[in-house]
């Protein structure tokens, strides 16, 4: 099976944040929950470069590792995911996500965390693939459909990049071979512990 | 009409490509014919090392701007994450293991070696009022939050190493997610409780000279004999710091663990939620022992806390002055009969 990632070429990333808008519409995000954001770094400083990030679905994943009531998975593609049914809303994980991608609607009693929400890259949980259930829970399952996250699909400079590690991988590294640069694949030493040799 | 119109337009033109087109000209002259854009552009790695080594103006976090009005979400990565999970996962256990399965093993052989503490001079049949209802009240709402407090605390630091072999994966998620609501819930009558605590035995818990010759007299645990005390001896005094210090801080970073949002971000609740865990097994090892003295390890000692009511001999063997100042003169029992 492919070990699917998440790829951001920085020097590709216009901060349109079309991404972000259209995780939030595939899959119809609650009020106050961004599963992917833009954070552009040296803002206004020569350099500057916007990374695209959301849960990068880490190898041995710090979220999962901390959960309280074992409420994450990773699935056949390398895509860890949770049940809502089984979270609690403690806030562990997000206290040790490296990338802040775990976030909590302020439903529970004095307007406190509830079942935490994060990006489920296009592929749902634990449910049903694709069934009404699954949908209202964690948004579409692409990924069950044949298709990729939606962010990368759509990107309009093709900087976020979303597919099998080796894959994306060759692409970004063709892609710095011809122009003869690249600040890197962000996030991927912390993630996946290895970055990609350019 | 039309050519004012129009040599306005020219001059603009003209102002336009002067104030624009002139310098646009002159960095083109200075630029070098290949440009890498990469040459000044901000790298991960560098910002990494100087996060790691501490550099002056990085900050805490690999952060930046964000167009969003989540302000949390400008942190794109933050490595403490790892510390705290190994804390978490690693030295947090320990802590647990060592406070609350340490203190056990101390009662046990304590009691082997000591046994029940009796009342030397026998029952009297005379009974003395030592706590009013309010105070039993007051006692028991805080006791009775802490036990679940603790039991629901614990749960989320280690339940899920032992419970889930015994009921399932889904029961077990259920029963943490009454624990969750019960811990959110009954913190606030803990708090309640823990301030009523404060305002009505903090007279009596001030430390003084009394108490240094009861720890040296070893309060009549390790010693034989019976230290004079007022209404409490320095074993309850530190009880009672032990619960307003441990239970101030636990309320303080529990109130930061409700409301991240107050803490500063993720890194103030990872900072407060080790306060949080470290403070509440110490406080947990304390009350342990102080159920231990309270029942089964001294004769007479829990009938104070159920009926408020202890035996006279009780009274002068454990806490001599606090008889002898007159302070349980008026509340004897009129319907006891004296022994003698």
């Amino acid at each position: 099976m492919a070990r699917m990632k998440f790829l951001c070429d920085a020097d590709r990333c216009i901060e349109c944040n079309a991404c972000v808008t259209a995780c939030k519409n595939e899959h119809d995000v609650p009020w106050g929950i961004n599963r992917r954001r833009v954070v552009t770094i040296n803002d206004g400083k020569p350099g500057e470069r916007s990374i695209s990030m959301a849960c990068m679905h880490c190898t041995d994943a710090p979220c999962a590792a901390v959960c309280p009531v074992n409420c994450f998975y990773t699935t056949a593609d390398a895509v860890v995911l949770h049940s809502k049914e089984l979270c609690i809303g403690c806030g562990y994980c997000f206290y040790a996500c490296p990338f802040g991608a775990p976030q909590y609607p302020r439903i529970g009693n004095f307007g406190s965390r509830g079942k935490m929400d994060k990006c489920t890259y296009c592929s749902g949980g634990p449910l049903a693939d694709n069934s009404a259930a699954e949908y209202a829970a964690y948004g579409a399952n692409r990924l069950a459909q044949g298709k990729l996250p939606l962010c990368a699909e759509m990107c309009s400079t093709k900087a976020l990049l979303a597919g099998d590690s080796d894959m994306i991988a060759t692409i970004y590294k063709e892609r710095v071979l011809k122009r003869g640069y690249g600040s890197g694949a962000w996030g991927w030493q912390t993630a996946y512990k290895e970055t990609i040799a350019t | 009409m039309r050519s004012p119109l129009r040599s306005l337009v020219a001059l603009l033109a003209v102002a336009m490509a002067l104030s624009f087109g002139t310098p646009a000209i002159a960095q083109q002259q200075q630029q070098p014919s290949s440009v890498n854009p990469t040459a000044s552009s901000v790298q991960e790695r560098q910002l990494m090392e100087a996060l790691r080594a501490g550099t002056p103006g990085t900050g805490t976090t690999l952060h930046g701007r964000i167009t969003i009005p989540d302000t949390n979400a400008s942190n794109l990565i933050q490595p403490q994450g790892q510390a705290w999970r190994s804390v978490h996962q690693g030295l947090m256990h320990w802590i647990a293991g060592i406070a609350i399965l340490g203190m056990l093993a101390v009662l046990v052989l304590f009691y082997m070696w000591r046994g029940k503490i009796r009342i030397e001079h026998g029952i009297s049949g005379i009974r003395v009022l030592r706590f009013s209802v309010f105070e039993r009240l007051v006692h028991w709402m805080v006791a009775g939050c802490f036990v679940i407090l603790g039991l629901s605390g614990l749960n989320v630091t280690v339940g899920k190493f032992l419970l889930p072999p015994l009921m399932g994966e889904d029961a077990f998620a259920a029963l943490a997610q009454w624990a969750k609501y019960a811990h959110n819930y009954l913190a606030w009558p803990f708090m309640l409780g823990l301030a009523f605590m404060f305002l009505m035995w903090v007279a009596h818990n001030i430390p003084g000279r009394i108490d240094i010759d009861w720890i040296r007299r070893g309060g009549g645990l390790v010693g034989g004999d019976h230290p004079p005390a007022r209404k409490f001896n320095a074993g309850q005094k530190g009880i009672f710091w032990a619960v307003i210090i441990g239970g101030s801080a636990l309320s303080l970073s529990g109130f930061y663990l409700l409301f991240p949002y107050y803490a500063g971000g993720v890194l103030g609740g990872q900072f407060w939620n080790m306060v949080h865990g470290v403070a509440g097994v110490l406080l947990i090892a304390v009350i342990l022992a102080h159920i231990y003295i309270g029942t089964v390890g001294m004769e007479g000692a829990s009938e104070a806390m159920t009926t408020g009511e202890v035996d006279l001999n009780w009274a002068k063997e454990h806490h001599s002055l606090w008889v002898d100042e007159g302070a349980v003169k008026a509340t004897i029992h009129p319907q006891a009969q004296p022994a003698e």
